[in-house]
């Protein structure tokens, strides 16, 4: 497999041993599986080791899994991954963590300043809680609004539009509309109608 | 929540850090912050203590409305994101759903990608400079810039039919082949293109009341903003020399000579020479590519993805039906998860696409490079003046059909 003789992840299994529960090469990309609560210090030796660099914080975001039928890397309803790269090796790395429902994961806040604003929106979208950057706020939705709808249990949903049904508006006869069902056919326009 | 009214105020989205301070509400619809960004300012005097992004208010919720198109659909949101730099959205998506299916572009359909991206890039620096330059009170720039995107815009016109959101780049290739007369319109944009570009220059280059209002505002290091998300020239304004296209350069990148812009003291004035600079560096590109256009076909070989050509289905019963269940079905995606980035006009730009092997995605998300620049107003507006905030979202470039997705 490439991905294993990366330097990276060699020194990622040297140093963290059984807190990288898997690495996968994804279509000539390496995903590193995290134990969720080594995450924060798996960060912090990828961006502070000089052979790794990892210096720019690319984003993370959230992936509901409830209804895939398919084989899984990681255990928990829900998984985060962190895309990381490193502008001194132009190498780019994904980190991944399960989390279950009600689970939380240790936020990357710490180590990159810029994981702040899409943590947000994973706890906004998805409900994900994360560990020191804790939210009351909605971020993307409006501040009343109820629940997380990027969760497979969350239908597609949208706005309820008030369809009358053809019991009010121009059409129906008993409306308080003054001109309705009105033809203005043979007028000048010039002529005052305003005091009907 | 639930159950209650709940009115959203000043006071319950922020929390005051000094007592004896000034909360200011900026937006969501105030001109010059581009669309409808809110920021709520502490002030001490005139001094900005502390800045809060408010964001959402575009917010359309189009990742999950992906999650029940087929890809092919799936495009036309991609515009709507970034709308300033629509193809570039388009190519990146495309990418990332080209990775997952694993086929291959012709190298014709690559190069006028690489034109149509850099037209965007080029008209939608062309929009900020002019706003840019608005905002800090000098309105001429703005009729003399705004007069070249319209005629890239036209240029897509030509292309697609429609000025903004030309979906023309999809995943397979491009939905059709450059148009009689094109090129003849493009040469004629780029020949007078270098020569307005450098009158808004000289209105601004050397300007003392433009230097004074941007130099020395709003300054980053280059640890900072990657450290912040920041790229694109953000990043190259402090110094940081990461460009996608030279990194990891997809869609032919690689055969064309062109430079990376970078600035010293990353501060206002630089990312304003950066994006100067890059819209030069553009117009080469485009250059090199229009002269050294390969022949061959516009879409890919693979023909689950690419419908077929429009005379066989007059001759053709399989065509017909081939054409047919790709525009209702679609095409299936194989399972996995792919991401794929290119440098769009304000940063990196990318996709991240999971799929289950149906014809729709299982998760689509955008790496919003506007979204993650933001981060960077509130460190830059700390300790600043209220008209330097000013200064300082402009050079930020955001597009809030980005942010708020």
């Amino acid at each position: 497999m490439v991905v294993e003789s990366r330097r990276d992840v060699a020194k990622l299994r040297e140093r963290f041993g059984d807190a990288i529960l898997s690495v996968q090469d994804k279509r000539g990309d390496a995903y590193v599986c995290v134990e969720r609560d080594r995450l924060a210090r798996v960060a912090q030796f990828l961006r502070d080791d000089t052979e790794l660099a990892y210096d720019y914080y690319v984003e993370c975001l959230g992936v509901d899994y409830l209804t895939w039928e398919h084989a899984r890397d990681l255990e928990g309803r829900f998984e985060v991954v962190h895309n990381l790269y490193s502008t001194k090796h132009d190498s780019r790395l994904f980190l991944k963590v399960g989390v279950g429902d009600g689970q939380t994961v240790p936020t990357l806040m710490t180590v990159w300043s810029g994981a702040e604003y899409p943590e947000r929106e994973t706890w906004d979208l998805f409900g994900i809680v994360f560990h020191g950057n804790e939210q009351t706020q909605r971020f993307l939705l409006p501040d009343d609004w109820v629940g997380h709808p990027l969760r497979k249990d969350v239908g597609l949903g949208g706005e309820d539009v008030d369809f009358d049904l053809g019991t009010k508006g121009p059409a129906v006869e008993d409306v308080q509309t003054p001109h309705a069902g009105e033809s203005f056919e043979g007028k000048a326009g010039s002529e005052d109608i305003s005091g009907r | 929540m639930a159950g209650k009214t709940f009115i959203p105020s000043t006071e319950t989205v922020f929390q005051r850090t000094g007592e004896s301070t000034m909360v200011v509400n900026m937006g969501p619809q105030h001109p010059s912050t581009h669309g409808v960004l809110r920021i709520i300012c502490e002030l001490e005097g005139e001094t900005i203590i502390k800045a809060q992004c408010v964001i959402g208010y575009l917010h359309t919720g189009m990742e999950k409305e992906a999650e029940f198109q087929q890809y092919h659909k799936c495009v036309v949101m991609t515009d709507r994101m970034d709308y300033m730099n629509a193809n570039g959205n388009n190519l990146a998506h495309a990418l990332a759903v080209e990775k997952l299916l694993g086929c291959q572009i012709p190298k014709r359909a690559q190069y006028l990608r690489v034109v149509l991206a850099e037209l965007s890039r080029i008209a939608s620096h062309c929009v900020w400079l002019g706003t840019h330059a608005l905002d800090l009170g000098a309105m001429t720039p703005f009729f003399y810039i705004m007069q070249q995107r319209e005629l890239i815009l036209d240029l897509f016109e030509m292309f697609s039919g429609v000025r903004m959101m030309p979906s023309w780049i999809v995943p397979g290739g491009l939905r059709g082949d450059v148009p009689e007369g094109f090129e003849e319109r493009l040469l004629a944009f780029q020949a007078n293109f270098l020569d307005e570009l450098g009158t808004v220059e000289d209105l601004l280059v050397e300007n003392p009341i433009w230097k004074e209002r941007t130099q020395g505002v709003g300054v980053l290091t280059g640890t900072e903003a990657l450290a912040l998300g920041c790229s694109g020239p953000i990043a190259r304004g402090s110094g940081v020399p990461f460009d996608l296209r030279k990194a990891q350069p997809y869609s032919s990148y690689e055969d064309f000579d062109f430079k990376v812009p970078i600035g010293t003291k990353g501060d206002v004035y630089d990312r304003f020479l950066v994006r100067l600079a890059e819209m030069r560096e553009s117009n080469t590109i485009i250059t090199q590519a229009m002269a050294n256009l390969p022949e061959g076909s516009n879409w890919t070989d693979d023909r689950k993805v690419a419908p077929p050509p429009r005379a066989e289905l007059d001759t053709s019963m399989e065509s017909l039906i081939h054409h047919f269940k790709l525009y209702t079905e679609g095409y299936k995606v194989p399972v996995g998860e792919a991401y794929a980035a290119v440098e769009g006009s304000k940063g990196e730009l990318g996709f991240y696409v999971v799929s289950d092997g149906s014809a729709m995605p299982y998760r689509w998300h955008e790496r919003p490079s506007s979204f993650m620049n933001l981060k960077s107003l509130e460190v830059l507006a700390k300790g600043r003046l209220i008209a330097d905030l000013i200064a300082i979202i402009g050079s930020i470039d955001i597009v809030l059909g980005e942010i708020d997705r």
